[in-house]
């Protein structure tokens, strides 16, 4: 579990430990100022930045260019997306559910590259981020709603069932982040611990190839999914109240009513 | 009737012949290391049969998915998503076992 990736290992020894001991903390002789994850996390926030400012110097309506093409096809697929599971507006929730695919995705890819490892077979990363959509659905849905209508829409549809679904609901809604980090934790640290074992008791990068190709799909997966669910979740959250409009609602939209019951 | 009769106590036998060893050792001082072994043969078959129930779980979500998509192509988009969702929910299961085994390996080591 506490593997050192080199690449890791060297921006620590030759950046982060003069710098942290220039700014005056102490840091122990075997030990490194900054962990390995987190590491790869700056590099992969980084390359994101670096990216979407070199996209943005060449963006062009009359001649796009191969690279905007590609940007406008996935967030056309995204928006898409979102309008099937969450309804009308969905240009809000854009940037987070594209950075969220974006962040991931590299993150579990990073891993296949050797000398890196990925940020998300740590829990802690993938924590931060489930942490970051369960704050950010409940947030919408206070905006939509107000607090007490949010409130009221965790007690259920009838008053005297209030007592019993109160709690439940509560304890549904914690167990989302909960979920989300530990799927994704889960999978990108199995198909790490798969290569790395396969790279060091068997035969180095001939049988962890197949593996290889196979995380490859299963880390474009696991950032649909992680983003599916984010959708899923913001779409609790700002659904139109059973009271009023409901009707309506269900009728319009199937499939936004059916995703929410299956999340619940 | 019989033969599963004999077949059970065989095995019955097996097992505890040769856990009666285990426990011996165990009392005899290696506690630590015997305990270490049984962990990694339970770790070994719990993730095995999770791994057999998850497979199970989602070959049958799959074969719905499918079926519904055959027999209705216009719905193709919705079908998407939720075997999508269901194979996620599906497969977190598994995950939450290895996770599971991973802690106690870990904390063993």
């Amino acid at each position: 579990m506490h593997e050192q990736s080199e690449i890791g290992v060297f921006l620590n020894q030759r950046l982060f430990d003069p710098l942290a001991r220039a700014m005056g903390f102490h840091v122990a002789a075997g030990h490194h100022a900054i962990p390995d994850h987190i590491v790869m996390a700056l590099l992969v926030a980084l390359a994101l930045l670096g990216f979407a400012f070199w996209v943005r110097r060449g963006l062009n309506v009359e001649s796009p260019t191969r690279i905007q093409h590609i940007i406008e096809v996935l967030l056309e697929a995204i928006q898409g997306l979102m309008k099937e599971v969450i309804g009308r507006e969905t240009k809000r929730f854009t940037p987070l559910i594209l950075t969220l695919a974006l962040y991931i995705f590299l993150g579990n890819v990073l891993g296949m590259i050797p000398g890196f490892i990925s940020p998300t077979s740590n829990l802690n990363i993938t924590a931060s981020c489930a942490v970051c959509v369960f704050l950010y659905y409940n947030y919408q849905g206070i905006r939509k709603h107000g607090v007490f209508k949010y409130l009221k829409h965790f007690a259920g549809p009838v008053w005297w069932l209030a007592w019993l679904l109160f709690p439940v609901e509560i304890v549904s809604h914690l167990a989302r982040p909960f979920s989300l980090s530990m799927r994704l934790f889960g999978n990108i640290f199995a198909e790490e611990l798969i290569i790395g074992s396969l790279n060091k008791y068997i035969f180095p990068f001939v049988f962890s190839l197949p593996v290889m190709f196979l995380g490859l799909f299963a880390s474009t997966i696991q950032a649909f999914i992680f983003v599916l669910l984010t959708m899923v979740y913001i779409s609790g959250a700002v659904e139109e109240g059973h009271e009023e409009g409901h009707a309506e609602e269900r009728h319009a939209n199937p499939v936004q009513s059916q995703t929410h019951s299956a999340a619940a | 009737m019989g033969r599963k009769l004999i077949l059970i106590t065989v095995l019955i036998l097996g097992v505890m012949i040769w856990a009666m060893p285990a426990f011996a050792q165990g009392e005899a001082g290696g506690a630590a290391k015997e305990s270490n072994q049984w962990l990694l043969i339970t770790a070994g078959f719990s993730m095995a049969l999770a791994a057999a129930g998850c497979g199970y779980a989602q070959s049958r979500a799959l074969t719905a998915a499918c079926e519904g998509v055959s027999r209705n192509p216009g719905a193709t988009d919705t079908i998407r998503i939720f075997t999508f969702l269901g194979l996620a929910f599906i497969e977190f299961l598994a995950l939450l076992t290895f996770v599971v085994i991973m802690l106690l390996l870990f904390r063993q080591a």
